[in-house]
């Protein structure tokens, strides 16, 4: 085991940057706004986000109260119901979602978590967030074009997307809304770059790929297949909106409309679903991946302990980007495709449930005997667990063609995807937040606002979806504004659908604790120190708290040892830091 | 969606490829130390942009392979009807190569120093970019003019669409050539220079390399190999 010190490695050149490289900011304007400071723009990207993320969440509610009380809202018109579903699941998806981990947590922790002053490309990583935010505003102005955002469902299938009876239809909706996921693209494509040739080429010495933290892992494998898959959105809206301004034939069938015949002609609706569905599910790992990476940080830093299982956890992320690809047409089963097809796509499936099963076992038995510490991050970590494994088991149910055929229009897919893709991500969302805000800002957040904040969204949340998957098996139909006096529908649903609007509004509210703590513990909040977790990973042992511009000091740290020596054996504390020379390792001295 | 399954395959490989030299079999909790002894697992000396500029062509590279699955997908159909190609796509296609050729003359001649070549061979390459643009207008002036506009046949959008997301690239790339230009016109032969000359001959030897497998796709060479493809299967 000692193979890797040889003798003549004893010098260690210094890790040192030419200074040059960095790009210095001279004004307030540069330094904050139009910055190239990954770290400024991960907190722009973060905000937007979560900016964003709060209108969603509104949405959200809105659709609730439509859901549990029809009739006394019934100012919200089944237009404006699909409208604020189709914007809700947008934003949340990728505008939230997808922003956040990539461009919010990416951009923070990946220089620091490898060793680097800045991502490799600054001046590009300032371009990806204010494409970004154009393409935020993109969205939102669909709030206010005539004819009001697109109603079309977040899959935007055709041929109902462009067409008069869905709201913007035929109006500036739709456009805004293609025109939106295009420039985010095309924003993402420039910072997707950043993270991956950062992760290849910043990382400092002695800084292997093996040595690197899992959160590295899970951004680096997400973000490489955020650049694989989110060519196709591309390609879908390009066509798209080639159909809806030109008129082309590429997804659209000769259709009559109101009387009148539409220009296309032959087009094929399916088309679409392959391409939407080609990004759609890596879409789905590209949010759960960094969820998982980071989530495995969380745990081992705060139950003191190795994650277990280190190699197998970065083959499992390895495994699961590769097979995500092949998993696509498991969303269209109801399409009316051939039988065979539907078998293979079940198939690839189920066997993607292999390597993330293994995932969680491994979070598991990193916990078992660990020096469990219940802080928040670790609450938020342990919830995360139990509400992915939930959603996990029923998305073993919808995998199957037989099992999600007569499901798959019911409240039970709702619950499913909201369960594992949904809150669980969100979890770690909020985790990750409690867990590096002190870096961010030297302060602590609140303890007690966010033990509330925890406990009503955690407990909320299932309070929300739980339920809703008893509804769905009863076969209420998901997409429906209102569900009438229909004689299958029992008045429990009704009762039901009462009581989940009721928790919604409450955890909603529960994030409005969440944002005020960020924002009061800025000033309040307990003084931080440097690495209050006493964690091993690089951003903890930088030059000062908040990390200065170029992160570390005059040289970049040279890493020894992997990032999870918890509670090695013979060592002074309970954690060596990545940066520290000790020969100690989980085995005893190398 | 065959194409686009063929080219993450490709891309499958070269990540598997690269990642066995990356020790993943290895156990960094029993080892301590600045791993020297395998220099193969460190960072690159690699420039970055290098890397930055492979990842970007393999980002162009899946959205082109996921249009052509979506062209051969679509055409399966029964209203597919094929435009016919303006014969001015030969030409344009050999505009392209000479720029294709132009820039690798220009990596040459920025090796050896020779800075009057490579300025020679940049300002050729940027020219003959150009002219490849305009011959592509053309082209679609010449199917204009046959009654084949955008929206007469989904062949004959595809046709309008692949050359123009291809054009656009090409645009893109004009703009960073242009800069190239003007720099190897202001200033003697730096490493800078040697360096953006190198990456955007990478860069046009990929469009060029797309273009070939577009202008086999769209005369319909693609769709008859396929053809012979599932005879052999079947």
């Amino acid at each position: 085991m000692t193979d890797v010190t040889p003798q003549e490695a004893e010098f260690i050149p210094p890790a040192e940057v030419a200074e040059v490289e960095l790009y210095h900011p001279h004004s307030w304007w540069t330094r904050y706004v139009f910055s190239q400071d990954a770290k400024v723009i991960a907190i722009q990207y973060a905000g937007t986000a979560m900016s964003i993320g709060f209108v969603a969440l509104v949405l959200s509610w809105l659709m609730r109260l439509k859901l549990g009380f029809p009739d006394t809202f019934s100012f919200i018109t089944p237009d404006a119901y699909y409208q604020f579903m189709t914007m809700h699941g947008m934003i949340m998806v990728i505008y939230l979602l997808t922003a956040l981990f990539l461009g919010g947590f990416g951009n923070y922790l990946i220089p620091l978590m490898v060793g680097a002053r800045d991502m490799v490309f600054p001046y590009v990583n300032m371009l990806s967030y204010w494409i970004y935010l154009l393409a935020v505003l993109v969205l939102v102005a669909s709030f206010f074009a005539p004819g009001g955002p697109t109603g079309a469902g977040w899959t935007l299938y055709p041929p109902q997307a462009i067409t008069s009876g869905t709201p913007g239809g035929v109006s500036w909706g739709i456009i805004l809304m293609l025109v939106s996921l295009i420039l985010f693209i095309i924003g993402f494509t420039m910072g997707g770059l950043n993270y991956v040739v950062t992760v290849l080429q910043g990382r400092t010495r002695g800084m292997t790929l093996m040595r690197l933290p899992l959160t590295v892992w899970g951004i680096f494998t997400a973000t490489v297949m955020a650049l694989l898959a989110f060519p196709a959105l591309f390609v879908a809206c390009v066509m798209m909106l080639f159909d809806r301004v030109v008129g082309s034939s590429f997804f659209m069938p000769a259709v009559v409309d109101m009387g009148t015949p539409l220009p296309h002609n032959g087009g094929s609706p399916l088309l679409w679903q392959h391409l939407f569905w080609f990004f759609g599910h890596p879409e789905v790992y590209i949010v759960a991946l960094p969820a998982f990476g980071i989530v495995s940080d969380l745990i081992a830093t705060h139950a003191r302990k190795n994650i277990f299982g280190y190699r197998m956890m970065v083959w499992a992320i390895i495994i699961i980007g590769a097979l995500s690809f092949v998993v696509w047409a498991h969303h269209m089963y109801v399409s009316g495709m051939y039988p065979y097809f539907g078998f293979f796509f079940a198939t690839t499936t189920l066997i993607i449930a292999v390597p993330t099963a293994i995932k969680v076992y491994n979070w598991v038995l990193t916990l078992w005997k660990g020096d469990i510490h219940l802080t928040l991050p670790m609450l938020f970590a342990l919830a995360f667990i139990i509400t992915f494994i939930n959603g996990g088991l029923s998305g073993l149910f919808l995998g199957n063609v037989v099992v999600d055929v007569p499901l798959s229009d019911t409240m039970f897919v709702v619950a499913h995807f909201h369960m594992v893709m949904g809150v669980a991500p969100v979890l770690v969302v909020f985790g990750a937040i409690y867990h590096w805000y002190p870096k961010i800002t030297g302060r602590m957040l609140n303890e007690t606002m966010g033990r509330i904040h925890f406990w009503v969204t955690f407990l909320g949340t299932y309070m929300i979806f739980f339920p809703m998957h008893y509804i769905g098996l009863v076969g209420i139909p998901r997409r429906y504004p209102e569900l009438g006096d229909t004689a299958f529908i029992p008045p429990s649903v009704h009762t039901l659908n009462e009581f989940i609007t009721i928790a919604a509004l409450v955890v909603g509210a529960a994030q409005l604790v969440f944002l005020f703590n960020l924002f009061w513990s800025l000033r309040y909040g307990k003084e931080a120190g440097d690495n209050p977790w006493r964690a091993t990973t690089l951003e903890w042992q930088t030059a000062g708290t908040p990390p200065p511009h170029g992160n570390f000091g005059k040289e970049l740290p040279v890493v020894y040892r992997w990032a999870y020596d918890y509670s090695v054996p013979g060592a002074p504390e309970d954690f060596i830091p990545q940066n520290d020379p000790s020969p100690l390792t989980q085995g005893g001295p190398a | 969606m065959t194409a686009i399954l063929i080219f993450l395959a490709a891309i499958l490989a070269i990540v598997g490829w690269w990642l066995s030299r990356q020790r993943l079999m290895s156990k960094p909790w029993l080892e301590a130390g600045p791993v020297t002894a395998f220099p193969e697992t460190e960072a690159p000396d690699t420039h970055p942009a290098k890397i930055g500029l492979g990842v970007f062509i393999a980002v162009v590279s899946a959205l082109f392979a996921l249009l052509i699955s979506a062209y051969l997908m679509r055409m399966a159909y029964v209203d597919w009807q094929a435009p016919p190609m303006p014969r001015l796509l030969w030409l344009n296609t050999g505009t392209l190569l000479l720029a294709s050729l132009a820039m690798h003359c220009a990596v040459v001649a920025a090796h050896k120093g020779q800075l009057d070549n490579l300025r020679l061979a940049l300002l050729t390459a940027g020219l003959t970019s150009i002219a490849f643009l305009a011959g592509q207008l053309l082209a679609w002036q010449d199917l204009a003019s046959q009654g084949y506009f955008v929206t007469e046949n989904p062949a004959v959008t595809f046709f309008y669409l692949l050359t123009a997301m291809h054009g656009l690239h090409v645009i893109g790339g004009l703009v960073v050539l242009g800069r190239t230009n003007i720099r190897a016109w202001q200033s003697d032969r730096t490493a800078g220079l040697v360096l953006s000359a190198e990456l955007c001959a990478v860069y046009w030897h990929a469009l060029l390399i797309i273009w070939l497998i577009l202008f086999a796709v769209l005369m319909g060479w693609a769709g008859n190999f396929i053809d012979i493809c599932h005879r052999l299967l079947s």
